[in-house]
């Protein structure tokens, strides 16, 4: 099991990545000046994406933590 | 030795029922309060329709900019921010003091805006009216660490999940009591006067609420925890650094987050909001039918908030917990896609339709003349639509005949009730079981003197920014080449199982001593 456990946590990195990624590329995709809908909007992807990066972050933190096995044993 | 004996019994007996009795009206006093700052930060999101008419008009693109702001940044920025401000307050000063300043800011807030000119005679309202939304989203950010912990910190060792249940339950109590008085104010008046000045009244509400909320709080002591660490002088002196500068403390932060929070977020987000959304604007099914029935199923499941923080409290919180998001996984795709059937007029037979259609001249000089259908076709189980289109008069007369605007609304017959009902319940019951134990969790997670900090990040990252992105992630799934209309349910479905896999994984059973 702990093997698993740190072994996901490089997948936790790889997907605080990819939520950024995702987030910011989306945004160049539908931010549209004629559009209606909020996602056609730049300051709600302003908004998303500045408060996203610190929680991505934290993600890849947990990530990088399981990986070093800091959560191998039972603490909660 | 035999009457002292009897003395130090019936004393012990006496304490025992005084203790009983304390911490009802603990749990009393902090959930009227919670429930009551829930209720002021539903009206605004519930009277959005009428607060962007009287406030941000959308012809203009300056207050148009500000309501977006307003309905991002309240839940996306303020609430977190909330949680860190109000939490460090509540372990540096004192719960007690803190949600009772939580309290009067979103008191205070809620009134004003009640009490706002329109932007028609007062062009700065639109500026005011954010501020004191974002002040909503700030209260509600610190609040909600505060009562929970007060809660918990005077609940005895194996009964905290069921005595902070009680606070679980004013989310969606909330949310119950904005509906019944926003349906009252509109029945009691008619449309015009509760478009001129009726709306205001669900907000001027609000002061008397808090008034008496403030007074029951005011009599409350703070909690015993907090004033034995302070009275050993053991309290922090910066709570925000041991929280997030503390490797150990700071890994639990996380995994509170990313195993708890985030996927019970989603689920609630989902259960609550996502599926009366959902109801009325995919299903097209009349608003007011859609939210007695929500209302009629909230008032069936919310006992269930009880009964898993009981039950948390006998076999631990993170097994009902995780139940609760993997069956949301799992339930969430069928329970929609029933939901749309029942609505769908493909399924019925057309008993008899009525057409009336209506021109209108210019109605706005940035547009050409409109032609409006309406038909109201009932059909043969009873149940009714109505649908308008609108087609433009230029293009209809060169045989472009597309509508340019369809709006469907279905009323159905009363004998689907129980069945959309069912749904609405079992979403919610998916609801009780990731909240119901979430706060009796955080709290074991976190030691006291940092507690009220620790515990209020993760919950408003995971409950207003995760939960918070529902919308407009399913929105934005939902425009994307390829999708359906159940498409949007693989963002909270998505969460919760990330979270599923992280919460199994890392979590432990085991329960902290809460000290």
């Amino acid at each position: 099991m702990n093997t698993i456990k740190k072994y996901l946590g490089i997948v936790w990195i790889f997907v605080a990545v990819a939520a950024i990624f995702f987030l910011v590329q989306s945004a160049i995709h539908n931010i549209k000046p004629n559009g209606t809908l909020d996602i056609n909007k730049p300051m709600p992807w302003v908004i998303i994406i500045i408060i996203f990066i610190p929680i991505a972050v934290g993600l890849a933190l947990f990530g990088w933590y399981a990986f070093k096995g800091e959560y191998d044993k039972s603490e909660s | 030795m035999y009457v002292g004996n009897l003395i130090n019994k019936n004393a012990a007996a006496c304490m025992k029922e005084n203790n009983k009795n304390n911490i009802w009206k603990v749990i009393g006093a902090s959930s009227v309060g919670t429930l009551i700052e829930w209720y002021d930060f539903y009206i605004f999101g519930s009277l959005a329709t009428i607060i962007s008419e009287k406030f941000f008009p959308s012809t203009n693109p300056t207050t148009a900019f500000l309501a977006t702001l307003a309905t991002f940044a309240a839940g996306f920025i303020v609430r977190p921010f909330g949680a860190l401000f109000f939490g460090r307050l509540g372990d540096i000063v004192g719960r007690k003091y803190t949600f009772l300043l939580t309290l009067v800011i979103m008191g205070g807030s809620t009134f004003l805006i009640g009490c706002m000119p329109t932007y028609a005679s007062f062009s700065f309202a639109p500026y005011l009216i954010l501020i004191l939304r974002l002040l909503q989203g700030l209260a509600l950010g610190g609040e909600y660490g505060g009562a929970a912990t007060y809660v918990a910190e005077h609940a005895p060792e194996g009964k905290r999940g069921y005595y902070t249940s009680w606070i679980q339950t004013t989310a969606t109590l909330g949310l119950f009591v904005s509906l019944i008085v926003i349906i009252t104010v509109q029945k009691s008046l008619s449309k015009e006067a509760y478009n001129e000045w009726g709306w205001r009244l669900p907000f001027l509400l609000s002061i008397f609420l808090v008034i008496v909320s403030i007074v029951i709080r005011m009599k409350m002591n703070e909690s015993p925890l907090f004033s034995k660490l302070k009275s050993e002088g053991k309290t922090s002196t910066n709570p925000l650094k041991e929280s997030f500068g503390n490797k150990a403390n700071m890994k639990m932060v996380l995994l509170a987050l990313f195993g708890a929070t985030m996927g019970q977020g989603v689920v609630w987000y989902t259960g609550q909001f996502y599926a009366q959304t959902f109801l009325i604007k995919t299903c097209g099914l009349e608003a007011t039918q859609t939210n007695t029935w929500i209302g009629i199923a909230l008032i069936f499941v919310t006992p269930f908030f009880v009964v898993f923080g009981w039950l948390s409290d006998k076999i631990g919180r993170k097994g009902i917990m995780l139940t609760g998001m993997l069956l949301a996984v799992i339930c969430y795709r069928p329970i929609f896609k029933n939901m749309y059937e029942i609505c769908d007029v493909k399924n019925r037979i057309e008993a008899a339709s009525t057409i009336t259609t209506t021109k209108k001249i210019n109605p706005n000089k940035a547009t050409d003349s409109l032609v409006v259908k309406t038909s109201n076709v009932v059909f043969t189980d009873s149940s009714k639509l109505l649908l308008t289109e609108t087609y433009s008069l230029e293009k209809l007369q060169i045989n472009l005949n597309a509508p340019i605007d369809t709006k469907k609304t279905i009323t159905l017959a009363s004998n689907y009730q129980w069945n959309i009902i069912g749904y609405i319940f079992i979403l919610v019951l998916f609801v009780t079981m990731v909240y119901g134990p979430i706060a009796a969790f955080l709290v074991e997670l976190f030691p006291t003197k940092i507690r009220y900090t620790s515990m209020s990040l993760p919950y408003h990252i995971g409950n207003g920014v995760f939960g918070g992105l529902v919308p407009f992630i399913a929105t934005l799934i939902t425009v994307s080449p390829g999708s359906d209309y159940l498409s949007g349910l693989w963002y909270p479905m998505g969460v919760a199982a990330v979270c599923f896999v992280i919460g199994i994984l890392y979590l432990s059973s085991k329960k902290a001593s809460g000290e």
